[in-house]
């Protein structure tokens, strides 16, 4: 029991954060608690730090609105939050979405489908592709573009104010990532996952990999849902570079040889420095 | 073996044109689908905000610019302490996640204090359009206009009701009572409720408390509710009224003038006939 909830803390911990602040946002509306108000656009943190979406506040910017002083101290506090731990662990450690996806990839696996469909069909810059659009669109229609299709507020909306016909949403990205696309909405279309992706690009807390200890049983590779960013597993002891990946560390646990592990960034640098002088 | 080289400069030749239709057909591809996805994007987008009956909370900007200013955020229903506004559904027709009231329901009790506006962090709902004096005012809010349709008030049918009138809270102000004789009777009055969109806020407790099946008083947003004189027209009696027209600009006129003299259109029947 022990060793299964060690081989799950981390998963445990993300579904722990992504209710508890599911929770903590329903709680302020229904029951007026003071602690997390407002919704995943925009919100404020102990009725004082105001924090928000900052690529809801780049399309507001594309469409031409006036960027209020409150919004942009919100926005500031996001971007530096998640540099410094990492883009996409939005996506991993808050998104209401990623349970959904994660339930799709856990059935695939289950079922199989990754055996049979074994290169995906679509590239995963498509999610770059659709911030551009979503900035045209945002520009030339002087409104938020994504905002008004975007399935993740609809969802994180929908628990907090009530769903009305969200339920769609959360089905249709559901069957989505089940059958047509691994890792379909999270790694391939949606543009906060690749605005994140980009911010993590400068993110301090890194999985590291160690060569020395992996046996190459490529569980890690399984159950990632940014595979891409595992190029160096069984080749080199780097750590993982790309902003893509969301620190999910689902291939920290899933890791029986402690070949992957969370590590700061400008320690990796030092250490490997000393160990370059060393040589 | 001297006939086995050409067929592998073959191969490969077919291989670097492959390499090149494939390259282009990707790029084909690339751009098929983000121009599909762009349209079907924008096409969406521009119709779901195209909705113009809907009444916004008060100190918003103007739809336009309200539409691109709100980030979604929720706060303003939060801070409602009478559960008046929501944040729009998928399948309430209205642009979705934006904050909206329906009177009818639950009408915007005019809360002294206005809670619902200083908390909004991007400034969709402006706190000095709700300011005067250096204090927060809601009474100069203009969420809207109610709008009275007389055929079917009962109060112009001769039955006295002034329902709306007593749930004013700009009482007197925004709605007044006008006496008018009733010629059926010969000695009664008709009571007849009238709007004045000066101090008329839109709160819409007028529309709540309307007693006829379907609210007779209805507020719709100003933009819809009301006409405009233009600049052609000045209350030449009311010295005030200049400013209105103060930076009127009549523009230039394209149409030319017609050179047959007025009396010509009279006498001038040579197109009725045929040649």
């Amino acid at each position: 029991m022990i060793s299964l909830i060690n081989k799950h803390k981390y998963l445990i911990s993300r579904r722990f954060t992504q209710i508890g602040i599911l929770v903590l946002y329903f709680g302020a509306n229904a029951y007026g608690w003071n602690i997390l108000i407002g919704n995943l656009s925009s919100s404020l943190l102990f009725g004082l730090i105001p924090m928000s979406d900052p690529y809801a506040a780049l399309q507001m910017y594309a469409a031409g609105a006036l960027i209020a002083t409150d919004l942009l101290i919100g926005v500031g506090i996001v971007v530096l939050l998640y540099m410094f731990v990492g883009g996409r662990v939005f996506c991993s450690w808050v998104c209401p979405v990623n349970m959904i996806t994660d339930l799709s990839n856990y059935l695939r696996r289950r079922f199989g489908f990754n055996l049979i469909q074994k290169k995906q069909p679509a590239s995963r810059n498509i999610r770059y592709w659709v911030i551009v659009m979503s900035l045209v669109i945002s520009f030339s229609l002087g409104v938020t573009a994504f905002e008004f299709i975007s399935p993740i507020s609809m969802i994180h909306r929908g628990v907090v104010f009530g769903l009305g016909f969200g339920w769609a949403a959360m089905l249709i990205i559901f069957l989505f990532d089940l059958f047509v696309l691994k890792n379909g909405w999270c790694g391939h279309i949606c543009p906060l996952g690749g605005f994140y992706s980009l911010i993590g690009k400068f993110s301090f807390i890194r999985v590291h990999h160690n060569v020395d200890n992996c046996t190459e049983c490529m569980k890690c590779k399984e159950v990632c849902s940014e595979v891409q960013v595992l190029h160096m597993i069984t080749k080199e002891s780097i750590p993982v570079i790309s902003g893509e990946c969301t620190n999910c560390a689902r291939c920290i646990e899933v890791c029986d040889d402690d070949a992957l592990n969370f590590s700061i960034k400008k320690l990796i640098k030092n250490k490997e420095e000393s160990q370059n002088e060393i040589n | 073996m001297s006939n086995n080289i050409p067929e592998e400069e073959n191969k490969e030749k077919e291989i670097k044109s492959t390499d090149r239709r494939l390259f282009l057909l990707n790029m084909a591809r690339t751009v098929g689908l983000t121009a599909l996805g762009g349209l079907v994007w924008s096409a969406y987008v521009d119709e779901v905000t195209a909705s113009t009956l809907i009444l916004r909370p008060p100190g918003a900007l103007k739809e336009k610019d309200f539409l691109k200013t709100c980030i979604k955020c929720g706060m303003c229903v939060e801070a409602c302490p009478f559960d008046t506004l929501f944040l729009a559904k998928p399948g309430d027709n209205k642009p979705l996640g934006t904050p909206f009231f329906e009177p009818r329901k639950v009408p915007c009790y005019m809360c002294t204090d206005i809670p619902c506006v200083p908390v909004c962090p991007t400034g969709a709902l402006d706190e000095k359009s709700v300011t005067s004096e250096g204090k927060l005012d809601i009474e100069i809010s203009e969420m809207g206009l109610a709008v009275i349709d007389k055929e079917s008030c009962i109060a112009f049918w001769g039955i006295q009701c002034d329902a709306c009138y007593r749930a004013c809270p700009v009482l007197g102000d925004a709605i007044s009572v006008e006496y008018r004789k009733n010629e059926r009777t010969g000695k009664h009055a008709y009571m007849e409720p009238v709007v004045h969109s000066d101090y008329c806020t839109g709160c819409g407790l007028c529309e709540h408390a309307c007693v006829t099946q379907k609210p007779a008083i209805f507020v719709l947003p100003r933009e819809v509710a009301m006409g405009k004189a233009g600049a052609h027209y000045i209350k030449g009696w009311d010295k005030n009224d200049e400013a209105r027209v103060k930076d009127a600009y009549g523009g230039t006129t394209t149409t030319e003038l017609s050179k047959r003299s007025a009396l010509d259109s009279l006498n001038d029947s040579g197109s009725l006939f045929d040649d």
